[in-house]
């Protein structure tokens, strides 16, 4: 209807599709042709080597926590901010939000300041045997950080949309709060819940740089695969580079097919 | 004639919205254009104003040849009204002459004589958001009137207003039209719309034309069963359609009555919905509370019934 | 505009408050809403509150004068400098390809377009090394097509535009979707020309959402780090992003001079944070 002049439109298609080409396809294609150039091979023994394969577990573990803990909290949080009125709902609201601005040499920075060895509250759990940065937990925390609004925020416009009728109704019926919860909201939510689920996991295990900072780059101990991505690439071994590159690429497609095929329709829209 | 529509014909896919519609519209007349959704009224409209391309055919305004031509000079409105919501009412009424660049005063001027035309002069400065339906149409109605087009469209103009606000406006537009006496033509699907507002009525179904004429005549002479049962009540004797309030029921038998059994009264305020069972065959009349306590209407009464007017239908006007 | 309008996906929602809704909401009584209040607040505080005070904390310990110093040392002030105006350029970029590509996506019947709308979250769900990394091969020195972009300043708007291509789109597009298309063809049947529809009708009802993708691109920019590391080189004075520069001085111990350029950044964060409050609402007060 309103579009700008004959000669106009193709232009601007050019533009988008030269655009998309050079900035996204182009380099995630090639990523596939440089893992693949000499072949199988390399690629098999990269991905099988005992650091990758310890990096790998690694992220899975991090990843498994923190997805956990963010989705209960998500869930939670959704719930407060929809169904209930406070005073600060607004500020909670916004703080929400905050991880989406932050750096994540910043959040690592962050959680080091609190929670490291020099500290008094490190220097407390230490004596007690926990250590929380370059080390297991602390690697949680960070990813857990990154992730916060995730969660929430595929959750939160469902609970809005489904209304709290079928909740009041439950609660007439003499459903308590648990009940309620488990049998009326829950169900409800489940697609919503498992999109937000979904982009949580693909963030956790994509993370690199809070991780970078909290994890000490400990290759054998705390090298998660993203930072062995860099690490192996910058020590002259970008087969090994390449082919967990492509692992996480492939990762990450998936979690996309995977979190449109559950997005609610308004989100894919 | 002001519009003259020749030989449209527009298909989308396989579906043919519009079949050799032929139409004239009078210049300064109020036309309805009426039908049943999916008639092809509104498809008619759109290729009218220009905002559909006809596949074959032309479309001539005041002598012009404008088919597909861009939409320019037609004024259009919508069902949904299509306010611009970033804009207030002011701005939308404005909008049209803003863009032809007229003098600021003038601008103003018209502007003003347009929002007390339609009673809104209070609310120039609030947002589309800010307004009822009804307000909403009319300040459409405004911004379609600035540039003083040809010939003004409008799609449904109330089709999304309550029954209510609805009988206000219809009363209105006809009022408004006695002082403007612009060229229009309104889209509707309601018979009582049509007949209450319009001149003059081109019935559509089916992807053509069934009818044009004005209240009265379609009223009185329907070209055919689908136009006689579009524009009013109609019930059947014999095979044959007839209006419910032109069967005149007897407790006698006189020439030409048949036998009629009685099985339901209802009252409908000052009238009285009779339904008849003739040779097994279900029919209803209308008739007067006078007439109805008269007879001494009662279920299972046995009546004779008989068409009060000449038989209405294509063959018998031919 | 409703709160799924504005979601981007993966990136959580703009949306400040969820929208306002007639429903009544329960105050919080009983112990269930205190406790899962009081749970959600603690998680909150652990994670993200008390660790970012501590960085503002540990900025400013010193005194104003160490934290002043700390920001403009040579390095500090050139990383900062590059940080901002890469950002702002990588932003303006994003409002008008972004734009454009939402424009493209709902409006246009592109080929292949079912496929372009399924990549454009691609920079969301990649890790940014990852990103990085995929530039390299394209743009760095063993390019196929010989175009060798790496240790530039180019190369680090380049990576920073990978990560920020979904923000405009994303929030553009739901809008786009939902604007009547008969304001255009109103607008039409009044004399406008598609230029004047575009620039009188389409633009001021898709403003709000443009400038929230362009802040949310901004913000994200501006903290930006994974994807420039391989291919921006990290050159101090040259292509040193602000976080690079905060991860270097933490490496070699000046935690203090880490926390001061950490702090501004987290200023910058907050003040896009509060703008897009701001924008929400103004897109919301029309409704």
């Amino acid at each position: 209807m309103a579009s700008p002049g004959v000669l106009v439109r193709p232009g601007l298609r050019l533009l988008v599709v030269v655009y998309l080409t050079l900035l996204l396809m182009a380099p995630v294609a090639l990523v596939f042709w440089r893992t693949f150039e000499h072949g199988l091979g390399p690629v098999i023994d990269g991905l099988t080597s005992p650091s990758t394969l310890h990096a790998i577990q690694l992220t899975a573990v991090v990843a498994f926590y923190a997805v956990i803990a963010n989705t209960i909290f998500g869930v939670a949080a959704a719930i407060l901010l929809v169904r209930r009125q406070f005073i600060g709902k607004r500020v909670l609201n916004a703080l929400i939000d905050l991880p989406i601005a932050v750096s994540p040499v910043i959040v690592g920075l962050a959680l080091v300041l609190v929670y490291g060895r020099l500290t008094g509250v490190g220097k407390a759990l230490a004596s007690i045997g926990i250590n929380i940065i370059f080390s297991v937990p602390g690697m949680v925390m960070a990813t857990i950080f990154v992730c916060i609004p995730l969660v929430v925020r595929a959750v939160a416009p469902v609970l809005e949309e489904i209304g709290d009728d079928q909740e009041q109704a439950a609660a007439t019926l003499g459903a308590g709060p648990v009940q309620t919860f488990l049998r009326i909201t829950l169900p409800s939510i489940r697609g919503a819940l498992a999109y937000g689920v979904v982009l949580a996991l693909a963030r956790s295990l994509g993370e690199y740089g809070a991780v970078a900072v909290v994890s000490g780059r400990l290759v054998g101990r705390t090298q998660t695969v993203t930072l062995l991505v860099q690490e192996r690439y910058l020590n002259f071994d970008p087969e090994t580079a390449y082919a967990c590159a492509l692992l996480l690429v492939v990762t990450a497609v998936l979690a996309l097919v995977i979190s449109r095929a559950l997005a609610p329709k308004e989100i894919t829209r | 004639m002001s519009i003259i529509v020749r030989d449209v014909s527009k298909n989308f896919g396989d579906f043919a919205a519009l079949t050799n519609v032929s139409v004239d519209i009078p210049t300064g007349g109020l036309t309805a254009l009426l039908g049943p959704s999916g008639g092809g009224k509104s498809t008619l409209l759109r290729v009218i104003a220009g905002l559909e391309k006809p596949d074959t055919g032309l479309v001539e305004i005041e002598g012009r040849e404008a088919t597909g031509l861009p939409v320019q000079d037609r004024g259009f409105v919508f069902q949904h009204y299509a306010a611009f919501k970033h804009l207030t009412v002011r701005r939308n009424v404005a909008f049209g002459l803003e863009i032809r660049k007229r003098p600021k005063a003038e601008i103003a001027r018209r502007v003003d004589e347009l929002l007390e035309l339609v009673h809104l002069e209070q609310f120039a400065h609030r947002y589309p958001s800010q307004l009822s339906g009804g307000q909403r149409q009319r300040m459409a109605l405004a911004r379609a009137l600035a540039v003083e087009p040809a010939v003004l469209l409008l799609d449904e103009p109330f089709g999304a207003l309550d029954a209510q606000v609805r009988k206000e406006l219809r009363v209105w537009l006809r009022r408004l039209h006695d002082q403007v006496h612009v060229t229009t033509v309104f889209v509707t699907h309601d018979q009582e719309e049509a007949m209450e507002v319009a001149d003059s009525i081109v019935v559509m179904a089916g992807g053509v034309v069934r009818q044009v004429g004005t209240p009265d005549q379609l009223y009185e002479e329907p070209a055919d069963d689908f136009v006689m049962s579009f524009l009013g009540p109609v019930t059947k004797l014999k095979g044959q359609l007839v209006r419910p309030h032109d069967l005149e029921l007897s407790v006698e038998p006189r020439p030409e009555t048949v036998k009629a059994t009685v099985t339901r009264v209802t009252l409908l305020g000052f009238e009285v919905r009779v339904d008849l069972e003739v040779d097994g065959e279900e029919l209803w009349a209308q008739v007067t509370r006078g007439s109805a306590e008269q007879l001494g209407l009662v279920e299972g009464q046995t009546l004779f019934v008989r068409r009060s007017a000449p038989v209405r239908s294509a063959a018998a006007v031919s | 505009m409703t709160t799924a309008a504005t979601t981007v996906a993966g990136a959580g929602p703009i949306s400040g408050a969820p929208p306002a809704s007639p429903r009544v909401r329960r105050p919080l009584h009983g112990k269930g809403g205190a406790i899962t209040l009081g749970v959600v607040l603690t998680y909150l505080s652990v994670i993200v509150l008390i660790p970012l005070a501590a960085v503002v904390w540990r900025g400013q310990a010193d005194g104003p004068g160490v934290f002043w110093h700390s920001i403009t040392t040579p390095e500090a002030a050139s990383t900062l400098k590059l940080t901002i105006v890469a950002s702002l350029i990588v932003a303006l970029v994003n409002m008008v390809m972004g734009t454009l590509i939402a424009w493209i996506l709902v409006r246009d019947r592109l080929p292949g377009r079912a496929l372009f709308d399924g990549l454009i979250d691609l920079p969301f769900a990649l890790p940014t090394i990852v990103a990085g990394l995929a530039l390299l091969t394209v743009y760095g020195p063993d390019s196929p097509i010989g175009l060798n972009i790496a240790y530039t300043r180019f190369a680090v708007v380049v990576a920073l535009l990978f990560v920020t291509l979904p923000f405009v789109v994303r929030t553009v597009q739901p809008v786009l979707l939902e604007l009547d298309r008969e304001m255009e063809e109103a607008a039409a049947s009044l004399g406008a020309s598609p230029a004047t529809i575009f620039f009188r009708i389409i633009l001021p009802n898709i403003a709000p959402a443009m400038a929230a993708g362009t802040a949310l691109a901004f913000a994200r920019a501006v903290s930006e780090f994974g994807s420039t590391v391989l291919i921006s080189g990290n050159l101090p004075f040259k292509t040193q992003v602000a976080s690079v520069h905060i991860f270097n001085q933490l490496e070699s111990d000046n935690v203090t001079g880490a926390a001061a350029v950490a702090t501004v950044l987290l200023l910058v964060s907050l003040a896009m944070l509060v703008s897009l409050d701001l924008l929400q609402r103004w897109g919301a007060r029309r409704g």
